[in-house]
């Protein structure tokens, strides 16, 4: 549905004939990555749930932008709100839940507590990295450091431990330079470095960030000046999951060992590249527009370590 | 934030009243003054009289609009005040790309007005979304 815009790497996996990522009627897609292969099928809610069995499972919600309440979704916090009753209607509760940013619109201190008190209704653990509309209040980061940095180094980047995967949160969206892109700047390089050095290369690796790791739409800024730096890091790593959110839409692709993934909004969908004049919220008829919103799934497999990612929009079951 | 419309204090590096524009400001008035005297007396000299630019003490608007600021480069007499409004449903955040000057978040509607006084190059771009930029050339007597 949303998948067509492949960048660089169609071409690599037709030739390999291995992987074609496809949609599974507009809910959800299993991407399993299987000693460092990446493959991909089709799903069905059964199997989905059957997965989801003593499976290690975690969620990403990406792009709440409470606050927000122009044409495009009046009523950013009510969509949030739906997206985590779903969450909390769940039969198997995941883990735990990433956020990979902008979940305020405006970085106001009303914003980031409207969005922590639905957020927190899971009850579950959730690991957030800022976007740039989480940082743009006066102290330009202050505000979200205070509420979610202040363990952190730098501007906010972490990583953790869990079930024998290693997760890396990475920031973007801070020191941005004229005329430039997403940018994470030599000291979190430095510091990611010195993160992964130790690990051993059969540790399967999910780096979260807001916008994209990997060159999406330079045009419309959608990509990460020094992106390519981290991913040199840790290409020697058998398994490595990105995930991304900052263009409301899903896009995948699969560069060697390393599979890109953007999630869904929960606030309004915005165009695909160069098909707007520009990146703004796209406006969909009123019916619509929780087609356009959801959530991600990302499911572990301890049998044979692969890994699902299952989209779901908000009119999904 | 809708209504809200920033005013820049008078001061930092590029709106310090220094003392060339203060110069400026008691020069330039007296040199077109010469000039419509110039040109009374001898229309040969009009030619001499730079091309019309926003003068003194003027406010010049830049839209920002489908993730662009229009007019992108914009040339100013020192004392022209600029005010950016957003149009675009998605904040900006306008800035001198050094940070010597910034606004707030600017939602829908909101505006940020900043006086130019001292000449030179301005690179200006939005915090949000870096690939946003913008020039503006403050030159004395709008040449």
């Amino acid at each position: 549905m949303t998948n067509k815009n492949w960048k660089n790497g169609g071409p690599e996996m037709d030739r390999r004939g291995a992987l074609e990522c496809m949609v599974w009627a507009g809910t959800g897609m299993l991407w399993a990555l299987s000693g460092g292969i990446p493959s991909s099928t089709f799903i069905g809610e059964v199997k989905a749930a059957e997965m989801a069995k003593g499976a290690f499972t975690f969620l990403q919600i990406s792009d709440s932008h409470v606050g927000f309440d122009k044409p495009a979704n009046p009523n950013a916090l009510g969509t949030l709100q739906e997206a985590i009753a779903k969450i909390n209607a769940m039969p198997v509760k995941p883990s735990f839940m990433i956020h990979t940013g902008d979940i305020t619109h405006l970085s106001t201190d009303k914003q980031f507590d409207d969005a922590a008190q639905v957020i927190g209704s899971t009850g579950l653990p959730v690991f957030y990295v800022p976007g740039e509309h989480d940082v743009i209040d006066e102290g330009l980061g202050k505000s979200y450091l205070v509420r979610y940095g202040k363990a952190s180094p730098g501007s906010g980047w972490y990583s953790f431990d869990l079930n024998g995967v290693h997760f890396i949160g990475l920031v973007n969206v801070m020191n941005l330079k004229a005329g430039g892109l997403g940018n994470l700047g030599e000291e979190q390089l430095t510091w990611l470095e010195n993160d992964v050095k130790d690990l051993s290369a059969s540790t399967p690796i999910v780096i979260f960030a807001h916008v994209p790791l990997w060159t999406v739409y330079p045009e419309w800024g959608w990509g990460t000046e020094d992106g390519a730096r981290a991913l040199s890091l840790v290409k020697r790593f058998g398994s490595v999951t990105v995930l991304n959110g900052h263009i409301h839409q899903i896009m995948q692709k699969v560069e060697g060992n390393v599979s890109f993934h953007t999630a869904r909004s929960t606030a309004f969908p915005q165009p695909e590249p160069g098909k707007a004049p520009s990146p703004g919220p796209m406006t969909v008829p009123p019916g619509d527009l929780r087609k356009f919103l959801g959530i991600t799934e990302v499911n572990f497999i301890k049998v044979n370590q692969p890994l699902a990612i299952i989209d779901k929009t908000l009119v999904d079951a | 934030m809708s209504n809200v419309s920033q005013e820049a204090p008078i001061t930092g590096a590029a709106g310090g009243r220094g003392i060339i524009a203060r110069v400026a400001a008691l020069l330039i008035p007296l040199a077109f003054a010469l000039f419509a005297f110039a040109d009374l007396s001898s229309a040969t000299e009009s030619k001499v009289v730079p091309v019309a630019a926003p003068t003194d003490g003027k406010t010049v608007e830049i839209a920002i609009s489908n993730f662009t600021f229009t007019p992108n480069e914009l040339t100013i007499a020192p004392g022209t005040t600029v005010k950016w409004v957003n149009h675009d449903d998605i904040p900006h955040l306008v800035a001198e790309k050094a940070l010597e000057f910034k606004s707030q978040a600017l939602d829908t509607n909101d505006s940020f007005s900043f006086t130019f006084t001292k000449p030179g190059d301005v690179e200006y771009f939005c915090v949000l979304h870096p690939h946003m930029t913008g020039k503006i050339s403050v030159k004395a007597g709008g040449a």
